[in-house]
């Protein structure tokens, strides 16, 4: 039974723990259509909802007529807000400090608002009853533009006229949110004044979509016999949705069960609460019967929360010889109709002083304007911690910029530039203190894995061949240096609607030594099941094969504010190897207690306590499993288990060094990415297949947004990108091969040193691809355009700077 | 998404599927492999009372090559245009061309027939038949028809098709020997409906030209196909310029698409004239 004619290396590979390329335990169902999504509920007698959505971005709602609707055989009922008042629950609280129509009130702000909420008897029927209903627009101006909204009359808000103090401080303007300041605005401005060199520029971040493979949807079940309501759902974060329904709906916290299934996707869409979940709770109250809501892709693509929309304006000063000494930013934040965005509170436009990125810029000063507009609300951190996708685009943009107005090569200007190792911790000047890093390490392997140098010489010589008509292919190399700052994050600055963004795990070792373990976070797909149990299964010696990993009901699950903004590893993780090893200290005292000798006199050995000095006289996991359950041992209570809520001290900043080669057809716009190099630092690995498959995954995401992804609107307002004809979803025909690396730089802070890695792709991907476009046509005078980079915008560069002769 | 309530019936003839777009007018729709027409109906763009589906009539069905002519009928899929030897040897550029619509799950069930008949400017087998110079018969109450794919579009969606006409069969004159032909298309991504195409044909001091999604009727232009037969590649180019009528949309400005349209005919008289001979 005591093994021990395997060695602690073999035993710690039987364990599959952290190191472990361990398959994804999830697949086994997911490849077999075994998963169970929101669609896939059914319940006895469940209804369906359907919502009547604004053809209009900007009208008064004059009246509402059901008649029609309500004569449908099969239709239960239908909702508008003056049903919903009563309650209290036509308007409900955003994310962001502001609020919500659930159902219009008089007005709606953007196309696609839910006006009124069908309930029937099957999908068909409210679909048909949706119809029916008879609304009665009058058209107001629309306003899609932020710039434009500042200066206009017409007033969006009117829920809000006269409030000239808002969630976050005064408001200028009645189609203004709030302004944002972070760092030195007087002497960040004496730097620009002094400079040698100072590159100014526009930096667009369009407005685009998660677009989860799953769009989302609930299914509320109200029992009326025991008062509990159940709620199934797309949530990103289950436990914060139970006490929001809770506050906005005052049902009592412990009769509400929230259940996140299994989820198709994320990427930040599903953090959000939306009309459809409410009305879905509401209509089950109403009726006493389950509702199920579900989106179609349409929906989901107008409604439910967008991405980006960032208008970055930016100075970058510098020394003659490319020392940068000074970063100024002032960023005009179109947030839509309400807004929604989901940032913790004290954080209006996320974590956007990340913008100093990966370079010691002394002195720095950034501005945020939120405007209102008609268009969606939103704002969500789509697959990148909160607004770093924007900030990691603005800086990598200005780096480029900045090359081109000193005539320098943009790699070595970022050399020049980088933190040093030896700086780490470091102070940002935005106020940040980046963890650890090291980043020319990472830069020298990065240039060297693609010869750098070549690639120069290649493009050099291409250049040559175009202007003498031998070719009509330009050659882009895209660099970046990124740094992320994820984990979200210490309870003393980042909560959400107040609540601390800590998280937590439970363990329970069961008996014959396998376990559950619980956690306040929710996979969507990032293969929790399968690292989790890697980072117990080495903390505590028991296969990773022997523990299950549950998350997601908050009937059984501790408290955690859920998934996304890559923290699941950097604080569940964290809880979790915390949680492990209060349980491998109480296993240690059964361990000297079965051995007889004193708790110090025996040591951890991959797998079990041995003997000091006696490493045959051991007890494994396993065993000591057994007696935790069997043996009544003086002073220690039975079982073995633990909890831990974890509160992280700090941030992690991730980084990566990204390098795209791309052929782009200057007569047609298209394009072709020859090479794609991703070297990610995301500290500890715990399992590197895992990794690797999050980064070909945010990379192709990237390569959407970067070269063609976009929710465009026309004047009026309407969506012009609201399928996925239109919406740009790579396949496998469009995404490149990638070349993945890594430096492993762990995080000083975090139990296991982890940083995260799920979102590094998107931040590091989107101005890889820019870059690359920008750096192709730099030769012929480019220095700045608007993404997406689709083929008739690439051509308009080109057009732009005389190359179609 | 969902569409609305419809009768759906299967006949096993051509006549009993005439006699019910007789009984219900334009109540009434034939459905091939419904993927441009499900998506309409999902969209409730297209709401109609009865759905005649044309799976279950095997008249419809096959390629034939003979001689002087290739027949295909209207139920033959894109997935079998491509996979058939016969008709890649008589006629190379539909396969070229078929491999460039959609995907392969579109393929497999996306018939000829609805995509010449369907009348939307993107499909890409109109411009081909019209450079092919193809006839399609259509069997009506009155009888049965034929019509030149260069007289058959009207305007989008418009065609010279009567409501209670089915399209049955295709005839495809078989090139000469020594034709050279070529399809040109760009996309956004695979899927994606053409921001330009260009189908060519040059040979034998012959050429016939036509372009896709360039205007609300695919463009076949006599002049552009006598210039290229005359070796006049500049003049063919100029004179299909002139005959196209794009408009702006999410694929670009009008602009951009006379530049493009441009680019894919010279790409594919280039191919073609490569494979002339
Ligand atoms: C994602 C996607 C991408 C696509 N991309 C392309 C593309 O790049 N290029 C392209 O050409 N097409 C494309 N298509 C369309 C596809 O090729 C369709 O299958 C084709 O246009 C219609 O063929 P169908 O058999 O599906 O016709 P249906 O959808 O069944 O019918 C289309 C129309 O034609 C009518 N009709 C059908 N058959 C007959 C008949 N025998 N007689 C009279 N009327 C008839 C129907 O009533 C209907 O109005 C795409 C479709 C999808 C879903």
């Amino acid at each position: 039974m005591n093994d021990q004619t395997l060695t602690a290396e073999e035993r710690a590979a039987n364990l599959k723990g952290m190191g472990c390329a361990r398959k994804r335990v999830e697949d086994v169902r997911f490849t077999q259509g075994k998963g169970n999504y929101v669609d896939d509920i059914k319940m006895d007698g469940m209804l369906f909802g359907d919502f009547v959505r604004s053809p209009y971005a900007h009208a008064r709602v004059k009246s509402v007529n059901k008649e029609a609707a309500l004569a449908l055989p099969g239709v239960i009922a239908v909702l508008t807000a003056e049903d919903l008042a009563p309650l209290g629950l036509h308007w409900m609280p955003t994310l962001a400090g502001d609020k919500q129509m659930v159902l219009a009130d008089g007005k709606v702000l953007f196309q696609g608002q839910e006006v009124a909420f069908v309930v029937a008897e099957d999908r068909y029927i409210a679909a048909d009853a949706a119809e029916l209903v008879d609304v009665d627009y009058e058209e107001l101006p629309v306003i899609t533009d932020p710039f434009e909204s500042l200066k206009s009359d017409v007033v969006l808000r009117e829920d809000l006229e006269g409030q000239t103090e808002g969630a976050h401080g005064p408001r200028k303007h009645h189609n203004h949110i709030f302004t944002w300041e972070q760092g030195d605005k007087d002497a960040t401005e004496a730097v620009l004044a002094e400079a040698d060199v100072v590159a100014e520029e526009m930096v667009y971040y369009h407005r685009t979509h998660p677009c989860p493979l799953e769009t989302c949807g609930s299914v509320a079940s109200m029992d009326k016999v025991t008062g509990k309501l159940t709620l199934y759902g797309t949530f990103q974060a289950p436990h914060a949705i139970r006490t929001v329904v809770s506050l906005i709906s005052g049902i009592a916290e412990h009769n509400i069960r929230v259940i996140s299934p299994d989820i198709g996707g994320g990427f930040g869409n599903k953090v959000g609460a939306y009309a459809g979940y409410v009305c879905s709770v509401v209509a089950s109250i109403v009726t006493g019967k389950p509702v199920k809501w579900v989106e179609d892709r349409m929906e989901n693509l107008m409604s439910t929360a967008f991405a980006r929309d960032y208008w970055m304006q930016g100075k970058i000063a510098a020394t003659k010889e490319g020392k940068i000494t000074g970063l100024w930013c002032h960023t005009t934040a179109d947030h839509g109709g309400f807004d929604a965005c989901a940032d913790p509170t004290k954080f209006p436009a996320g974590f956007m002083n990340i913008c100093t990125g990966s370079y010691d810029i002394p002195m720095a000063y950034l501005a945020v304007d939120g405007v209102y507009t008609n268009k969606a609300p939103g704002g969500v951190a789509y697959r990148c911690s909160f607004r770093v996708t924007e900030a990691a685009y603005f800086i990598e943009r200005m780096i480029e910029v900045l090359a081109i107005k000193l005539n320098m090569d943009a790699a070595e200007l970022r050399r020049i530039n980088f933190i040093k190792a030896d700086q780490f911790p470091y102070q940002s000047a935005l106020g940040w203190e980046y963890d650890s890093g090291d980043y020319h390490t990472a830069w020298e392997k990065a240039l060297k894995a693609v010869d750098y140098d070549s690639l120069r010489a290649e493009q050099a010589q291409r250049v040559e061949d175009f202007k003498a008509g031998k070719t009509r292919k330009v050659l882009g190399i895209g660099l970046t240096h990124f740094t992320e700052i994820v984990g979200a994050g210490p309870v003393k600055n980042c909560d959400i609607l107040g609540l601390g963004m800590f998280d937590s795990c439970e363990i329970r070792i069961h008996p014959t030594g396998s376990a559950i373990a619980r956690l306040g976070t929710i996979s969507q797909g990032q293969g929790h099941a399968t690292t989790f149990a890697q980072i117990i299964a080495s903390e505590i010696g028991l296969p990773a094969d022997d523990i299950t990993l549950e998350e997601g009901d908050t009937d059984t699950a501790p408290y955690g504010l859920g998934t996304y903004g890559s923290r699941s590893t950097p604080v569940a993780g964290a809880a979790t190897a915390m949680a492990a090893r209060k349980i491998r200290a109480k296993a240690q005292m059964i361990a000297a207690y079965l051995l007889e000798v004193h708790d110090n006199d025996v040591e951890w050995d991959v797998d079990r306590f041995a003997v000091k000095g006696a490493p045959e006289r051991f007890k494994t996991m396993k065993e000591i499993a057994f007696a935790a359950y069997n043996q009544a041992i003086p002073g220690l209570e039975p079982g073995l288990e633990a909890v831990s809520y974890y509160d992280p001290p700090n941030m992690t900043y991730p980084f990566g060094a990204y390098i795209c080669v791309m052929e782009i057809d200057v007569d047609t716009g298209e394009w072709e990415v020859r090479q794609f190099y991703a070297l990610d630092d995301c500290g500890t690995r715990i399992n590197p297949m895992i990794i690797e498959g999050q980064v070909h995954g945010g990379v192709t995401e990237a390569l959407a947004i970067a070269m063609g992804q976009e929710i465009a609107y026309d004047e009026m307002g309407n969506i012009k990108t609201g399928t996925l004809m239109d919406f740009f979803i790579p396949t496998a025909w469009e995404t490149p091969n990638y070349t993945t690396d890594h430096t492993v730089t762990p995080s000083p802070h975090h139990p296991i040193g982890a940083k995260g890695v799920g979102e590094s792709p998107n931040v590091g991907g989107v101005p890889a691809f820019s870059n690359a476009v920008h750096d192709a046509f730099r030769p012929f005078g480019l220095v700045q355009s608007h993404m997406p980079h689709d083929h008739w915008r690439i051509w308009k560069i080109a057009n732009n700077l005389g190359m179609h002769g | 998404m969902i569409p609305a309530g419809f009768e759906y019936h299967r006949p096993g003839d051509i006549a009993s599927a005439i006699g019910i777009l007789q009984e219900h007018g334009d109540e009434a729709r034939v459905i091939a492999g419904g993927h441009s027409l499900i998506p309409m109906m999902k969209l409730r763009m297209a709401e109609m009372g009865h759905l005649v589906d044309l799976q279950g009539i095997d008249e419809l069905k096959g390629i034939d090559i003979g001689a002087e002519t290739i027949t295909l009928g209207a139920m033959v899929t894109q997935h079998e245009m491509i996979t058939h030897d016969g008709l890649a040897v008589a006629v190379p550029l539909i396969r070229e061309a078929a491999l460039q619509i959609a995907d392969p799950q579109v393929r497999y069930v996306g018939t000829i027939g609805g995509n010449v008949a369907n009348g939307d400017p993107g499909n890409d087998m109109p411009g081909l038949m019209q450079c092919l110079n193809a006839s399609f018969e259509l069997s009506g109450p009155d009888g049965i028809r034929s019509v030149a794919a260069r007289d058959f579009y009207e305007a989008a969606y418009f065609t010279a098709r009567e409501d209670e006409e089915i399209l049955t069969r295709i005839s495809i004159p078989k090139p000469g020997a020594g034709v050279g032909q070529a399809y040109e298309k760009q996309k956004r991504k695979i899927g994606d409906y053409a921001t330009a195409a260009a189908a060519v044909m040059i040979g034998n001091g012959q050429a016939s030209v036509a372009m896709t999604n360039l205007a609300d009727t695919p463009i076949w232009s006599e002049e552009a196909g006598a210039w290229l037969a005359g070796g006049n590649i500049e003049g063919c180019v100029a004179a299909m310029l002139d005959a196209i009528d794009p408009v702006e949309d999410n694929r670009g400005p009008v602009e951009f698409k006379k530049h493009v349209a441009a680019v894919m005919l010279r790409r594919a008289i280039d191919r073609a004239s490569s494979r002339a001979g």
